[in-house]
């Protein structure tokens, strides 16, 4: 068999055209599954829109009913020669069409929040994005040269990891309620917990990529008269530096993951404020948008980075 | 070869003869002074080298040659300053050695080129770390580009160079620096066979025309005998001279005399002390028969 022709070949990569068709379906395929479950009348629905409640005394237009609890009533109105109610299949309302989500996507940002004084979606983002800024750059302004100096010194291996190794077994939310206590209930709290979460991460991460970096390189500058001061800035940065890169990435992504924690805590804000108050309105809809949302705002970020990435280290550029 | 009519190794025509005596003459840059070293390890200490002992003189050409594992890379650490002796000293122009230092310029078998940095930088970086200006360096740095051939990849990556061109580039960049001498640890050991013997030739080139003495470590007989003056043989267990060989095949060297009868007797010499002939009764295998093809193959 032709393995450059093969999809399913151990360890080879695919042509361009099928990478891209595959990275097209990743997203599609979801996508398709939705979209059946949402417009095929008789996969799963499980309740019914009332159209015309007949002679049902509780039922309304436009109410959702369980199918079950529709059968039992008509079958009662059956029963009693009054007028049946009719109704579409549907689903439950947690769970919004493909096209709703789409619209509520575009009416989320146009509709004012309900109280006066709540920020509108783009402002709920806005601080999202802020509070995830501060906590990340103060993290990774900390983080990076201490994890450098771990992978440098066994000094600082052995007086730095071991207390860090202990923290990080301990999750950034159950530090919560002491850093509202600490800090407040404004901001400064939701970055401690995005700082909390992505710290001692990070001195950890940093430190094995600076020991990952080649010895040999550190021995081949020593014997071209490189010093211990020079090492690290003419070598051991710039020789780890895409990998550094590369960690933060990563990392930035684990702050998304705290920041939904972090703006619960205290006076919520954000984006995650946002879910919670369209989800009390029962407005599905825009809760998914919210979520989707996070995604594209994540995936985006990162593959701007991944493009920044390739332009800096042109000697990564292997294939 | 055992059959054949070949002169003893220690035979030397008058000039070769002649030629020893100059070098002889010439100023000792380099002693080694009963060198000893020892790993500790999990079961009992590991001897690695054991009473060392030689020098080597100015302009001098000295291949160390040993089997896998008799501590060649270990010696050349040590005199690099990369690593510390626990018997002994190094000294280098009647200073000990401790450590690492641009003096002693160094060429690993693994390339070591720095990835982040065009073949222009990277045999800049030695005279940058030496505080060197700019404009010093990077005019050197041009100089040995050209020198060894490379004036087209100037602001190339190393990733984008084969393997012999990286180890040249590797090679300016250690002598960028005007080092004493030159260690190298099996340097081409990573190349093709053709690269390899133009490398060597190269290298040869280079010697001639840059004032530098050079310690080479392989473990290729035909290398040792193509390249040295005089040939450092070191045994195994613990890594101990053997014998120093001064080779008698007259300079300039080229491929044509790898058959001369001075060639193949100093290569007779060296493959006795490397490969003892007890040691190497591939007869005595036990065998199993593997195949049903019949006995006319063989
Ligand atoms: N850092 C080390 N720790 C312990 N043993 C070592 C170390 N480096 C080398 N050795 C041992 O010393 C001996 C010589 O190694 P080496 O100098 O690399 O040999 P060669 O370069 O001739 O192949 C080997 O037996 C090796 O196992
Ligand atoms: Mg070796």
């Amino acid at each position: 068999m032709n393995t450059r022709k093969h999809w399913f070949a151990i360890r080879k990569d695919l042509s361009g055209q099928r990478s891209w068709l595959l990275g097209l379906c990743s997203f599609l395929l979801p996508l398709c599954i939705w979209s059946l479950v949402s417009y095929t009348p008789w996969i799963w629905h499980p309740m019914v829109r009332i159209s015309d409640p007949g002679g049902v005394a509780y039922f309304q237009k436009d109410m959702l009913v369980d199918r079950e609890i529709f059968n039992k009533e008509n079958a009662f109105m059956r029963e009693g020669g009054e007028s049946e109610a009719r109704g579409e299949p549907a689903n439950p309302i947690y769970l919004p069409a493909p096209h709703q989500v789409v619209q509520a996507f575009i009416t989320a940002f146009q509709t004012a929040p309900i109280r006066r004084n709540d920020p509108w979606l783009h402002q709920s983002i806005l601080h999202s994005i802020t509070v995830i800024f501060y906590g990340f750059t103060l993290s990774a302004i900390l983080g990076v040269p201490l994890g450098i100096l771990c992978g440098t010194f066994a000094f600082f291996t052995r007086i730095i990891e071991p207390f860090i190794d202990f923290i990080r077994y301990m999750p950034a939310p159950a530090f919560g309620a002491l850093m509202v206590a600490f800090l407040g209930i404004a901001d400064a709290p939701k970055v401690a917990i995005i700082f909390i979460g992505t710290f001692f991460q990070m001195v950890l991460v940093v430190g094995n990529t600076t020991r990952l970096l080649d010895k040999s390189l550190l021995e081949a500058a020593q014997t071209l008269g490189a010093t211990s001061k020079k090492l690290i800035f003419h070598v051991i940065v710039p020789g780890i530096l895409p990998n550094l890169y590369r960690d933060m990435r990563i990392l930035l992504g684990w702050a998304w993951t705290y920041l939904i924690v972090a703006e619960l805590i205290g006076a919520s804000s954000g984006i995650s404020w946002f879910i919670n108050q369209q989800a009390k309105y029962r407005n599905y809809d825009n809760v998914f948008a919210a979520i989707v949302m996070i995604g594209i705002i994540g995936l985006t970020t990162d593959q701007i980075l991944r493009f920044i990435g390739h332009y800096l280290f042109p000697w990564e550029r292997r294939n | 070869m055992n059959n054949l009519n070949l002169p003893s190794y220690l035979e030397q025509e008058p000039d070769v003869r002649a030629r020893f005596k100059k070098i002889r003459q010439r100023p000792v840059i380099l002693e080694v002074q009963h060198l000893g070293k020892v790993f500790p390890g999990a079961d009992g200490d590991i001897v690695a080298l054991h009473d060392i002992l030689f020098n080597i003189h100015r302009r001098e050409f000295i291949c160390v040659i040993g089997a896998s594992g008799c501590g060649k890379s270990t010696l050349i650490r040590i005199l690099a300053g990369l690593d510390y002796p626990t018997s002994g000293q190094v000294l280098l122009d009647n200073q000990e050695v401790k450590g690492p230092s641009p003096d002693r310029g160094m060429v690993f078998q693994g390339y070591t080129l720095f990835p982040w940095l065009t073949i222009k930088k990277n045999i800049m970086f030695g005279l940058k770390m030496t505080n060197h200006g700019n404009n010093y360096a990077e005019e050197q740095a041009l100089q040995w580009i050209d020198l060894v051939g490379l004036s087209n990849f100037a602001n190339a990556y190393p990733h984008e160079l084969s393997g012999g061109m990286k180890q040249r580039v590797a090679i300016a960049r250690a002598l960028a620096n005007r080092p004493r001498i030159l260690l190298m640890d099996e340097p081409f050991g990573a190349l093709d066979a053709q690269t390899r013997s133009q490398m060597q030739a190269y290298l040869l080139q280079i010697w001639r025309n840059v004032d530098i003495t050079i310690l080479f470590i392989t473990h290729d007989l035909d290398e040792a005998v193509y390249l040295a003056d005089r040939i450092v043989v070191l045994g195994t267990h613990p890594g101990h001279i053997q014998e120093i060989i001064e080779v008698s095949v007259p300079r300039p060297r080229n491929p044509d005399q790898f058959l001369t009868p001075q060639f193949l007797a100093t290569k007779k010499r060296l493959e006795e002390l490397i490969h003892p002939p007890e040691k190497n009764r591939h007869e005595d295998l036990p065998m199993i028969r593997l195949t049903q093809a019949g006995d006319e193959v063989i």
